[in-house]
């Protein structure tokens, strides 16, 4: 099989623009900050205002490396996804996990409303949240788990997948009918999604179940390679699916709920970003897909939040209207020249 | 010396003969019924299955439509669980092989699509290396080898480096049948591999299989609707009809006038003067 050597420039390139991408992401925000300040607070040298340096460090440095985490979690785990369900339009929460994680906070939010006031307010802080999502997630990935466990049609699994979801999202329905405008704009100010709430424990947290996710991808490498046969074949090349079956959705779950946990519910990449990838990198091994992936996801989720943050302006948008608004017409343009997307 | 002649010839005969004797089952097949099992009930679509299958040989499996062709490769190729009676490979029943030990003594070609078709012709043929790779799914020498003799083989050289997309029906078949043979093990069994192929290329695909089995000594077993093409180049055949399944070598399969109970006799009949199916005028 043709290593990974052979896009040996490619990834060099994909490299110096991940670094390019995150200069140009610490560099810019609402506060103006000359270039030289930047440089010398990255060195922990002298700067200016000490202002400064604590923006740097403490607000804009976790958020761009929140951004990368976020970006090559939500990508290797829609790649992953595409290849177990044989689908291209399968992203990281076709098996619910971002409704779970909604419902979590939902609940958490709005359920304040609804139920008493059980939960005191100050729950809702942003580790509570974080907290509230990795349980609903959880739960929701339990329930699937135990229903693959059952099911032997990976596409069966793709659906119950599905509807998960629906009657995740139902319920965050029932629960915002009932709840008042102050908590339904809390809540959906958490749909929105942001990177920037993470301190640097939170980070590190953060950075540890993502190398975990990562780390059990590589190990499904050959088998997702095999799967790219069918899994009828994959068995006769001596794979044992189920188990396979179960460390791949692991994998994405850790890295696609761990995501939601930190940064909410951020659409569009995990889906967009491996047929991206293909177009640079047009084969389907893993073993080149998802570094490249990671890399990939990385860049356009730094991109991103450069945009979301409008340099020199009070106001950031929601990165989750961003991703979609900027990666959208790029897929369709991309689509639209090739004429034929291969899968 | 003509005398020494033919005692050498004598010996060499009866090396043979016993060599034959030596050589073992690749597959085994007894009493087997296959089928489906329907809440606890057996749906048995073919039983009474027997046969026994020799290294090198080309054993074609006929039948009508329904008739549980595919069900029978399926669950020789344990897809699917059997009913009853029992199969040894290599003279182990298959129920004890783990599924790596399996997958170095059968491969397989199925009539499903493969769901990728973005990977190239050497990318897929390297994948029959699976059971042998480590576990990132490295190749070493060997490997490289043998995908090169299995590409070698089918005659594959010039589509390398091309995508599986690029290719045509009969040219992704070989395709196919290449990775089987880099699985290198000593039975393959291939689902219909000549479906949606014009009948020269159904021809190239047999022969190729033919090939295969006489230079490799590997087993060869697969389905087909080619029946004429089938009785041409199979060592033995498989006749699978509603309520029996027979075994033996094409020709006397003939004379038996296995092959005439196939089919209802309203439409077509069969030839025994050229081995084909005659339609009724």
């Amino acid at each position: 099989m043709k290593s990974a050597k052979a896009y040996r420039i490619s990834f060099f390139i994909l490299v110096f623009i991940l670094i390019l991408c995150l200069l140009a992401n610490i560099s810019m925000g609402s506060v103006s900050i000359p270039v030289k300040a930047i440089f010398s607070s990255l060195i922990n040298g002298e700067v200016e205002k000490e202002s400064w340096k604590y923006i740097i460090l403490n607000y804009r440095i976790p958020k761009a490396l929140t951004a990368i985490l976020v970006g090559s979690g939500l990508s290797v785990s829609g790649l992953l996804m595409q290849t177990l369900f044989r689908n291209p339009l399968a992203g990281p929460f076709v098996l619910g996990i971002s409704s779970g994680a909604s419902l979590g906070v939902a609940i958490l939010i709005m359920g304040t409303s609804v139920f008493g006031t059980v939960f005191s307010m100050s729950l809702i802080s942003s580790t509570g949240i974080a907290v509230a999502a990795s349980l609903g997630s959880f739960l929701v990935l339990m329930a699937v788990l135990i229903v693959a466990s059952k099911v032997r049609d990976t596409m069966a699994l793709l659906i119950i997948g599905l509807m998960f979801g629906s009657i995740t999202t139902a319920i965050v329905s029932v629960l915002a009918y009932f709840s008042n405008t102050e908590k339904l704009q809390q809540y959906i100010f958490w749909s929105f999604g942001s990177l920037g709430n993470l301190s640097w424990n939170q980070l590190l947290i953060f950075s540890i179940i993502s190398v975990l996710g990562i780390g059990l991808s590589i190990l499904s490498l050959k088998n997702l390679n095999s799967l790219l046969l069918g899994e009828n074949y994959a068995r006769s090349l001596g794979m044992n699916l189920k188990k396979s079956r179960f460390t791949i959705i692991i994998a994405t779950s850790i890295l696609a709920g761990s995501v939601t946990a930190f940064a909410g519910p951020i659409a569009f990449i995990g889906l967009a970003v491996p047929h991206l990838t293909k177009q640079i990198f047009i084969t389907n091994n893993h073993k080149v897909l998802v570094p490249a992936v990671i890399l990939y996801g990385a860049i356009l989720m730094l991109i991103c939040d450069t945009i979301a943050q409008l340099p020199h302006s009070e106001y950031s948008l929601p990165i989750n209207a961003i991703t979609s608004i900027i990666g959208a017409p790029v897929v369709i343009w991309l689509l639209v020249r090739k004429k034929k997307m291969v899968f | 010396m003509v005398v020494s002649q033919e005692k050498e010839n004598g010996v060499l005969i009866k090396y043979f003969i016993i060599k034959k004797n030596l050589q073992h089952s690749v597959l085994k097949v007894k009493d087997l019924s296959v089928g489906y099992s329907v809440r606890g009930k057996d749906l048995i679509i073919a039983k009474d299955i027997n046969f026994s299958l020799q290294p090198g040989e080309l054993i074609g499996i006929v039948g009508a439509n329904g008739v549980g062709k595919s069900t029978l490769l399926r669950t020789l190729a344990k897809i699917q669980p059997k009913l009853n009676g029992e199969i040894e490979i290599n003279g182990k029943n298959i129920l004890k092989y783990k599924p790596l030990e399996l997958a170095s003594e059968l491969s397989l070609v199925l009539t499903e699509k493969i769901p990728s078709k973005n990977i190239t012709v050497i990318e897929l043929i390297a994948l029959g290396r699976q059971p042998y790779t480590n576990w990132i799914g490295a190749l070493n020498k060997n490997d490289i080898r043998k995908i090169k003799e299995a590409i070698a083989l089918v005659n594959l050289q010039e589509l390398e480096n091309k995508k599986c997309y690029e290719l045509s029906d009969g040219q992704l078949q070989k395709v196919m049948i290449s990775r089987a043979l880099a699985q290198d093990t000593s039975l393959i069994i291939l689902d219909e591999p000549t479906t949606h192929l014009d009948i020269y290329h159904k021809a190239y695909i047999l022969k190729i299989l033919k090939k295969i089995a006489f230079e490799t000594g590997k087993t060869i077993l697969f389905s087909s609707h080619e029946i004429d093409l089938a009785i041409q180049l199979c060592d033995k055949m498989l006749v699978m009809s509603k309520n029996k399944t027979t075994f033996g070598d094409p020709c006397s399969l003939i004379e038996e006038g296995k092959f005439n109970e196939l089919f209802p006799k309203d439409l077509i009949e069969f030839d025994t003067k050229t081995g084909s199916f005659r339609v009724n005028q």
